[in-house]
């Protein structure tokens, strides 16, 4: 099961600080961040771009987006 | 198939380009009509607007100014074409509001916000240093607690006329002072107050200050332009994007000023502000704390509250009701130096800012 983050209703930058924690943690393999507003997903993506890693997928959600990020 | 993952705004190309936009418009309208090395200042309009509603009874900080409706309207109308309008709130909206009164003490100490530092900067205004040393200080303050697990807690979607309330609120500023405008020599037309002389009676016509707002506004939704979160994630993450706007913003205003003669370097006798360092950089380090715990710098705040965070209002309530506290309580300084009990909300707002980050630090499940 890939860890899913859940930084929906969180502001600036609480979002990008989960995910890096995360990154901080696991190293690689798939990492899944529910977010809600079009600016923590650019802000997240960016977060995981600049680490290395790889944006998987954006899936659009009711109440936001489901990004899946990876890292070999 | 790839997926796009930026628009244009969110690349880096595109912050550049919003922060030159907005240095060059601030000077132009120096050049207009606003207070030197303020243009479009967000703490000291809204000082204004404070004073046009009568909220304080300093006499030379009474405007409404159109700049800071059009930034909320121009992000509104930004927000709904983009389909990222949502109405959203609930996350701890007091403590935002207090921030917010507190953001505009340290502020009115230093004589400006983040926007008004980097402008005096570009302006040759070297207390403008002091000032953005102690923004980085306060903001990086705000980094230990962001790190130590400090946050508001999360928002709720919420019913859409709660996201319209602060873009209706400013619609009605917009009303008001086209049913009461400016009459010469006079300092009330209607309801509204206006400055004789001082800053607030130095302003660029109006048409021109509305629509400045309104398209700043706009970019700066599209790109989420951010003067706190570029030193911020700077400090976090050691992450340029925000910060290189922040730095266009700074170089194409110093051109621009150099262009319209605007450029006078020094620390004596600048516009507006005072000489007094370390207060210059103790304001800036209550200011840049509470827009660090507050997740935004007041342009962004506005910016959000065109989009429909209703937290965000709440902090730009709290920095307007700040206003009338800082000129009433004599926090505010002057060209002469800071106010008689400058010192003492400093002190107090900083004190405010360790209890919110010392004990709000409940980790997120």
């Amino acid at each position: 099961m890939d860890k899913v983050i859940d930084a929906r209703g969180l502001s600036c930058p609480q979002p990008v600080i989960l995910t890096m924690n995360e990154i901080k943690k696991v190293k690689k393999g798939e990492i899944v961040i529910l977010v809600d507003t079009e600016t923590s997903k650019e802000n997240v993506v960016r977060a995981a771009i600049t680490n290395g890693w790889t944006v998987k997928g954006i899936e659009n959600e009711e109440e936001g987006y489901r990004i899946s990020i990876v890292k070999g | 198939m790839p997926i796009k993952l930026f628009s244009f705004f969110a690349t880096r190309g595109g912050i550049i380009i919003v922060g030159a936009i907005i240095g060059i418009i601030a000077t132009i309208l120096q050049k207009l009509g606003n207070p030197p090395n303020m243009g479009v200042c967000v703490a000291c309009f809204e000082r204004d607007i404070a004073g046009a509603l009568g909220f304080h009874r300093a006499s030379i900080a009474q405007y409404m100014r159109p700049e800071i409706i059009g930034f909320v309207l121009g992000s509104f109308i930004a927000a709904n074409l983009f389909r990222e309008f949502r109405a959203r709130t609930g996350s701890a909206p007091i403590v935002r509001f207090i921030l917010g009164v507190f953001a505009m003490i340290g502020g009115l100490v230093f004589l400006g916000c983040p926007w008004r530092a980097a402008l005096r900067l570009a302006g040759g205004d070297g207390n403008a240093i002091l000032g953005i040393a102690g923004l980085a200080v306060g903001i990086w303050i705000g980094t230990l607690f962001l790190k130590s697990g400090y946050n508001l807690g999360r928002s709720q979607s919420t019913h859409t006329t709660v996201g319209w309330l602060m873009p209706l609120t400013m619609l009605g500023f917009l009303i008001l002072i086209l049913v009461f405008p400016q009459i010469p020599g006079q300092d009330k037309s209607g309801i509204l107050f206006y400055s004789i002389k001082g800053p607030g009676a130095l302003h660029a016509p109006l048409v021109i200050s509305l629509f400045a707002g309104l398209f700043i506004g706009f970019l700066a939704q599209r790109s989420r332009f951010c003067t706190m979160g570029a030193i911020r994630d700077f400090i976090l993450f050691r992450q340029t994007h925000l910060l290189s706007g922040l730095f266009s913003l700074i170089v194409f205003a110093f051109f621009t000023n150099i262009i319209l003669g605007q450029f006078n370097p020094g620390f004596e006798k600048q516009p507006i502000a005072h000489t007094m360092a370390l207060w210059n950089f103790m304001g800036m380090v209550l200011a840049g704390l509470s827009f660090s715990l507050a997740g935004g710098c007041p342009g962004r705040q506005l910016f959000l509250a065109g989009e429909g965070d209703g937290d965000a209002a709440v902090f730009v309530m709290g920095m307007i009701v700040g206003a009338g506290i800082s000129h009433n309580f004599g926090l505010a300084s002057s060209p002469d130096g800071i106010g008689p009990y400058g010192v003492y909300g400093v002190i107090i707002g900083l004190l405010f800012c360790l209890f919110i980050g010392f004990t709000m630090r409940k980790q997120i499940a």
